[in-house]
C-alpha cells in the first residue's frame, strides 16, 4: 500500500508516501528512531501487516513537524528517508 | 522634498505623507471593493492633516496586495521592499521583521542597511493571518480589539487540533459548551496562531533582534504568544505598527526622486 | 421553522429497510458504525446482506451518536443490541463507538464499503466528507492499494460547502442544483482557503453576481481542488464518489468534465459507504471468530 500522510492547503502539497508493502519487510524499522521529532511509529494495519506511519498528531503539521530536516539554506537531509534500507519513504516537497 | 507612501491592504488601505524625511500625515480608510477610491480618500484625509494639496506631493509610491489598483501613483514598490525600508527606519538594529496582516503574514530577514537577505510569506490559508483571529473573535463573539487583552488573563493554554480557521471554529464551539474560560480559549487561539508564525521566523532563521509590524502587532496577546513560544523580546514600534510599510513606501518615493 | 432561522447547512438524514429480508432467520448479524465529524452511519447486515442503514447528523458526544445511529437503523424491525453478532467502529470518532469489538480505520472501510456498492471493476474512489477528502486506490477485493486523505484545511469538504450555503442563504442540498442554473460559466473562485473564499464571494455579490454565479464558481473551485487530490493519487478507472458532497451535482459535475472521465452513479445513499465497508469487515471478523472457536472445539480431546 502507498500511504500517504500530510495535506494539501492553499500553499501546497505536503506529504509523506509509505510503501508499506516494503516497509512490513522491515525487522527493525529504523526510521522510527532516526527522526529528530518523533513523526513516525510502527504499529499494525488493518490488515494486521506490521508497517510504518506518521503519528496522527503530526498529520495536520508536517509542513511545520519536519521544517529540521528541511532548512532552507541548507542542504537537505531527511533523517527517516537515509535511514530506510527500502527507499520506502518519500517527501512531496 | 514632499513623497506619499500608500499600503493597500486587503482591509485597509494607510497613507504616510512625507516631509522633508519626517512624518507629516497619516491617513487611512477601509479597502471594501474599490480599493482605488479608498486609496484617493485616505490620501486627501492625510493632505487636510498635513495642511497640503495633491500637487504638493512629488511621487506617490503605492505597496500591498491593491497596489496595482492605485493607476494615480507614479510608481509601486514590494510589499517586502516597503517593509524594510519602514522598519530599518524605525529600529536600526532590527534583523528579522514579522509583518502579520489581515490576510497576508511576512517574516524577512534584513541586513543593516535594511536589504532583505531572505523571506517567507503566507498568504493562501487563513490559519496563519489576522483573519484567523477575526473568525475566532466572531465565534468566541469578542470584539477582535478585546481578544489579546482578554487572552493575557489566562493562566494556560490548551492545544488546538485544527490547523484550518473553518474547523477552529467547530473547535472553539466545543471549547465553550466544554466551559473552558474565554480567557483560556482567546489564549489557546493566539498560541496556536503564534506557532504558525514561529514556525516561518525558524524558516527563516530565529535572530534575537526582531520586531513586529502590522495591524496585528496592536494584539498584546499574540505578541505575548510569540515571543513565549520564540523566547525573545520582540520590538513594536511606539505607535502605528499598521502603517510602517506605507512609511516605507513613503521613503521608497523620496529615493526615487534624490 | 420561524423564518430567518433556518439553517442552511443542515441536510437530509435518511434511513433504509430491506424489504425482503427476514432478520430472524438470519445466522449472521453484524453492523458498521462510522461516526463522522458532521454525520454519523449504522449499517446492518444480515448474512452479508444489506438489511438496513441509518445516516444522521453527530451530536455533541460520539458514544451517544452510535447508540443514536444504530438504533434508528435497527428501527421498527424489532432487532435489539443483543440480537447483534459483530460491531466495527469506524471513523474519526471510531474509538468512541463503546459496544464495537474492533475498530478499523476509515481508509480500509471505505475502499470495502465502496466496492460492495459500486462493484468490483471500481479502481478509484473518492470521498468527499464533511472534514476530509480521501482518495483510495483499492483492488477488486476491496483491500487499499494506496491512499490520500486531507483533512487538515476545509477546502474541498462538506464544511467548506455549508459556509457557503449558509453565505448565500441555499439550503445545503440545493447548492450544487443552483449553480448550474448560470447560462455562462464563471471564473472559478480564486482563493482555495475557504476564509478568503468566503470574502472573495462577499465581494462578487457585491460587484452585482447572482447567488447562482457565486455558487457555479464556488462549486467549479472545489472541483478543480479535488482534481488535484486525484492528480497527486494518480487516477484509475473505474471511479466512483462516497460521501456528502457526492449528491452535489453541481461539483460532482464539473469534477466529471474536468476529468473527463463519469463516475458511477450510487444505488444507496452515498454517505454510508464508510460504515457499509466496516459492516462487511464485521461479516469477515466474526466468520474467522467462528471458524477457530470449530478449530479449537474440534482440537480439545
Amino acid at each position: 500500500m502507498l500511504a500517504n500522510y500530510g495535506y494539501n492547503d492553499g500553499s501546497g502539497d505536503f506529504f509523506i508516501t509509505i510503501d508499506t508493502d516494503k516497509c512490513m519487510e522491515c525487522e527493525d524499522k529504523p526510521c522510527v528512531a532516526a527522526c529528530p521529532v518523533e513523526i513516525l511509529e510502527s504499529f499494525t494495519d488493518d490488515y494486521d501487516d506490521h508497517v510504518v506511519g506518521v503519528v496522527e498528531k503530526h498529520r495536520n503539521k508536517i509542513r511545520y513537524s519536519c521544517a529540521p530536516c528541511k532548512h532552507a539554506s541548507e542542504e537537505r537531509n531527511i533523517a527517516c528517508q537515509k535511514a530506510c534500507p527500502f527507499e520506502a519513504i518519500k517527501h512531496s516537497w | 522634498m514632499i513623497t506619499a507612501g500608500l499600503d493597500v491592504g486587503n482591509k485597509f488601505v494607510k497613507v504616510v505623507i512625507l516631509k522633508d524625511g519626517e512624518v507629516a500625515a497619516r491617513g487611512h480608510s477601509y479597502s471594501g471593493f474599490d480599493q482605488k477610491k479608498a486609496a484617493e480618500d485616505a490620501l486627501s484625509q492625510a493632505l487636510i492633516i498635513a495642511g497640503l494639496i495633491r500637487e504638493d506631493i512629488s511621487y506617490i509610491s503605492a505597496t500591498g496586495a491593491g497596489k496595482a489598483e492605485v493607476t494615480f501613483a507614479n510608481g509601486t514598490v514590494t510589499e517586502v521592499g516597503a517593509a524594510a525600508r519602514g522598519v530599518i527606519r524605525i529600529f536600526p538594529e532590527v534583523r528579522i521583521v514579522v509583518d502579520v496582516g489581515a490576510e497576508e503574514s511576512r517574516v524577512l530577514k534584513i541586513d543593516e542597511k535594511g536589504k532583505v537577505i531572505d523571506f517567507a510569506i503566507s498568504d493562501k490559508c487563513a490559519a496563519g493571518t489576522g483573519s484567523f483571529l477575526e473568525a475566532m473573535s466572531r465565534t468566541l463573539e469578542i470584539p477582535l480589539e478585546e481578544m489579546g487583552p482578554l487572552s493575557l488573563e489566562a493562566a494556560k493554554s490548551l492545544p488546538m487540533n485544527a490547523q484550518c480557521a473553518v474547523f477552529a471554529e467547530s473547535e472553539v464551539i466545543s471549547l465553550i459548551h466544554m466551559n473552558t474560560s474565554k480567557p483560556e480559549i482567546a489564549r489557546s487561539i493566539h498560541d496556536a496562531m503564534a506557532s504558525r508564525i514561529s514556525s516561518m521566523v525558524r524558516r527563516v532563521g530565529l535572530q534575537k533582534e526582531m520586531g513586529m509590524i502590522g495591524g496585528v502587532a496592536k494584539n498584546p496577546g499574540f505578541v505575548r504568544a510569540l515571543e513565549r513560544d520564540l523566547e525573545v523580546t520582540i520590538l513594536l514600534p511606539e505607535s502605528h505598527p499598521d502603517f510602517v510599510s506605507a512609511l516605507g513606501a513613503a521613503i521608497a518615493a523620496a529615493e526615487k526622486i534624490s | 421553522m420561524p423564518e430567518g432561522k433556518r439553517e442552511n447547512w443542515r441536510w437530509e438524514e435518511s434511513r433504509w429497510e430491506n424489504p425482503d429480508i427476514d432478520w430472524k432467520k438470519g445466522k449472521a448479524i453484524t453492523v458498521g458504525i462510522d461516526v463522522g465529524s458532521v454525520s454519523s452511519q449504522a449499517v446492518i447486515l444480515v448474512d452479508g446482506e444489506l438489511f438496513a442503514y441509518s445516516s444522521m447528523r453527530t451530536g455533541s458526544d460520539s458514544p451517544n451518536s452510535a447508540l443514536n445511529a444504530v438504533n434508528w437503523a435497527m428501527e421498527g424491525t424489532g432487532m435489539t443490541l443483543d440480537d447483534i453478532q459483530y460491531t466495527v467502529g469506524t471513523g474519526y470518532g471510531r474509538v468512541n463507538v463503546p459496544f464495537a469489538d474492533r475498530a478499523i480505520t476509515e481508509i480500509s472501510c471505505h475502499a470495502r464499503g465502496g466496492i460492495y456498492m459500486y462493484g468490483p471493476t471500481v479502481r478509484t474512489i473518492l470521498d468527499m466528507g464533511g472534514q476530509d477528502c480521501k482518495v483510495i486506490h483499492c483492488d477488486e477485493k476491496g483491500k487499499v492499494v494506496s491512499f490520500l486523505m486531507n483533512d487538515k484545511c476545509a477546502a474541498g469538504t462538506g464544511r467548506g460547502m455549508e459556509v457557503f450555503a449558509d453565505l448565500l442563504g441555499v439550503p445545503i442540498g440545493e447548492v450544487g442544483q443552483q449553480s448550474l442554473d448560470v447560462d455562462v460559466e464563471p471564473e472559478p473562485v480564486s482563493s482555495t482557503c475557504v476564509v478568503f473564499a468566503k470574502s472573495e464571494a462577499t465581494g462578487l455579490l457585491r460587484s452585482g453576481w447572482s447567488k447562482e454565479k457565486v455558487l457555479a464558481a464556488y462549486c467549479s473551485a472545489m472541483a478543480i481542488r479535488v482534481k488535484s487530490l486525484l492528480d497527486r493519487a494518480g487516477m484509475e478507472e473505474d471511479f466512483a464518489i462516497t460521501g456528502g458532497i457526492a449528491k452535489n451535482l453541481g461539483v460532482v459535475t464539473r469534477l466529471e468534465k474536468q476529468l473527463g472521465v463519469k463516475a458511477f452513479k450510487p444505488k444507496y445513499d452515498t454517505q454510508i459507504a464508510g460504515a457499509l465497508g466496516a459492516a462487511l469487515f464485521a461479516q469477515a471478523l466474526l466468520a474467522k471468530e467462528e471458524k477457530e472457536e470449530i478449530t479449537i472445539a474440534t482440537d480439545c480431546p
